[in-house]
């Protein structure tokens, strides 16, 4: 894509001042790295660190019908959520296959708020706006909100907020903005995001890493991800792959009603002929995303482990090589190199 | 750490942005400041074996750092007499010392005359620049 067409977040100029490295991500400029990936993830495992993820898409659905509706579209069971609750969730279609995943908050009955990926905000509201009906209007707010990711064992004690549950939210003020404290992420540690208005994400940004975060660029943010198997849409999981498959039947909710639930329960019920499962390597490589796995399977994402020290990955192999433990062999640029299936994750937080 | 950015005068460099530090009738190659600094902390060298030969603009490794992979070219044709095997146990050598201590192989030339191909610092400063 054509840098001049790149969008950019109310935070590109400061991270051009910080040294970042600028990239083309999902349609935006973004960036990839500050001071390095490594440093940046650790930093996030042992401390505390902020993620400019403002070029992710926010989408309200509203109106009396809106929990009906949500519960028809997306996969999980939206009746589990309470008002300031969150919920990781999937846009499924008809095959089953995998629209988009993101986290569903709930602000009231009738008010939910999406957060989608980047590169499916246009895909993910035109699905949900398509089959709007009376009584729920969706409505694709991402222009007015930024959204920053901070994350950390020492993230919320260092912005002064006091703890919470995993996948809460609530409004709150940190450093005179008002913010929406999710307690969400894509890191694998504690931590919040914190939505503001774009308008006074500078003015966040600049008080988070002022109380010492350290700016974390898209880099370590994967690298974090693929430590812990979040899996990546567009990568890992896509229209063409299947939440059961994926090993996201536990967002599944199956005795429910929604698109594509009849498919999901026949993949369950006949076993997946293949699974997303997540490896390490045995031998020094790193694994990278469509390389081929001996037996009939594709590296979806891999990366070197900052915490491990060794290349892991993720991808689908025939169910047989599936299970914890089971030898598997990568085709690393027409090198042979062994690795081994973990269970997920394959990084443990470590426990103060 | 990773160093501050230097391409010393003793040594010769080639246009993929590796370099060569002639020592009699041997050369020590390594990637410079410029290559590790568009990849990033390196965390794996693919290095080749001792005994093989190499040739002139072609890939005898690979680097690879967290995010991208690149070959490594021989500015020299010649035998690896050695493989710099701190770099294969470290690799963030490279990024720490490029032209010291994150050393990527030592060959015996099989032709000095390749040498006049090569640039000089100064020569390599102004390709750099034009990167």
């Amino acid at each position: 894509m054509d840098v001049a067409t790149l969008r950019r977040t109310p935070l590109f100029e400061r991270h051009v001042a910080l040294g970042a490295r600028m990239v083309p991500f999902a349609g935006w400029e973004m960036p990839v790295q500050y001071e390095g990936v490594i440093p940046e993830h650790v930093a996030v495992r042992r401390d505390w660190g902020v993620f400019d993820v403002s070029h992710m898409g926010q989408l309200h659905v509203e109106g009396p019908r809106a929990a009906a509706f949500l519960q028809g579209v997306l996969s999980n069971d939206l009746d589990r959520l309470e008002d300031g609750g969150a919920q990781y969730t999937l846009l499924t279609n008809e095959r089953g296959g995998i629209v988009d995943d993101l986290i569903a908050y709930r602000i009231n009955p009738c008010r939910y708020l999406l957060v989608v990926n980047a590169g499916n905000t246009q895909a993910a509201y035109g699905w949900v706006k398509a089959r709007e009906q009376r009584g729920v209007e969706v409505t694709d707010v991402s222009e007015e909100y930024a959204l920053l990711a901070v994350q950390g064992p020492n993230a919320v004690g260092r912005l002064g907020l006091a703890d919470a549950p995993p996948f809460t939210h609530a409004m709150g003020e940190v450093a005179g903005v008002e913010v929406m404290v999710c307690r969400t992420g894509y890191t694998g540690e504690r931590g919040v995001e914190l939505m503001c208005m774009a308008e006074d994400a500078g003015s966040l940004w600049d008080a988070v890493v002022g109380l010492g975060a350290t700016p974390c660029g898209l880099g370590a943010r994967d690298t974090l991800r693929l430590e812990v198997c979040y899996p990546l849409h567009g990568n890992d999981i896509s229209e063409e792959t299947d939440a059961i498959s994926a090993g996201l039947g536990w967002v599944c909710a199956l005795e429910k009603d929604f698109t594509g639930v009849d498919t999901l329960r026949r993949i369950k019920e006949e076993g997946p002929a293949r699974r997303l499962t997540a490896f390490v390597m045995v031998e020094k490589a790193v694994p990278r995303q469509g390389m081929l796995i001996e037996g009939g399977g594709e590296v979806t994402s891999g990366t070197h482990s900052p915490m491990l020290d060794v290349g892991i990955g993720m991808g689908y192999v025939p169910a047989a090589l599936a299970q914890p433990g089971t030898e598997l062999v990568v085709d690393v640029r027409g090198k042979p190199r062994r690795g081994r299936v973990v269970k997920k994750p394959i990084y443990t937080r470590e426990e103060p | 750490m990773a160093a501050p950015e230097s391409y010393p005068d003793d040594l010769k460099y080639h246009r993929d942005h590796d370099w060569a530090r002639v020592d009699g009738d041997d050369a020590v190659l390594g990637i410079t400041w410029f290559a590790q600094d568009s990849l990033g902390e390196l965390v794996h060298f693919e290095a080749p074996e001792t005994g093989a030969t190499i040739g002139k603009d072609s890939a005898y490794g690979e680097v690879e750092s967290v995010k991208a992979v690149s070959d490594v070219i021989a500015p020299l044709s010649g035998g690896i007499l050695e493989v710099n095997q701190g770099v294969v146990d470290a690799p963030e050598t490279v990024n720490e010392d490029p032209y010291g201590d994150g050393w990527l192989i030592r060959i015996r030339m099989s032709d000095p005359s390749e040498l006049d191909a090569l640039m000089d610092a100064a020569a390599y400063r102004a390709h750099v620049a034009e990167q």
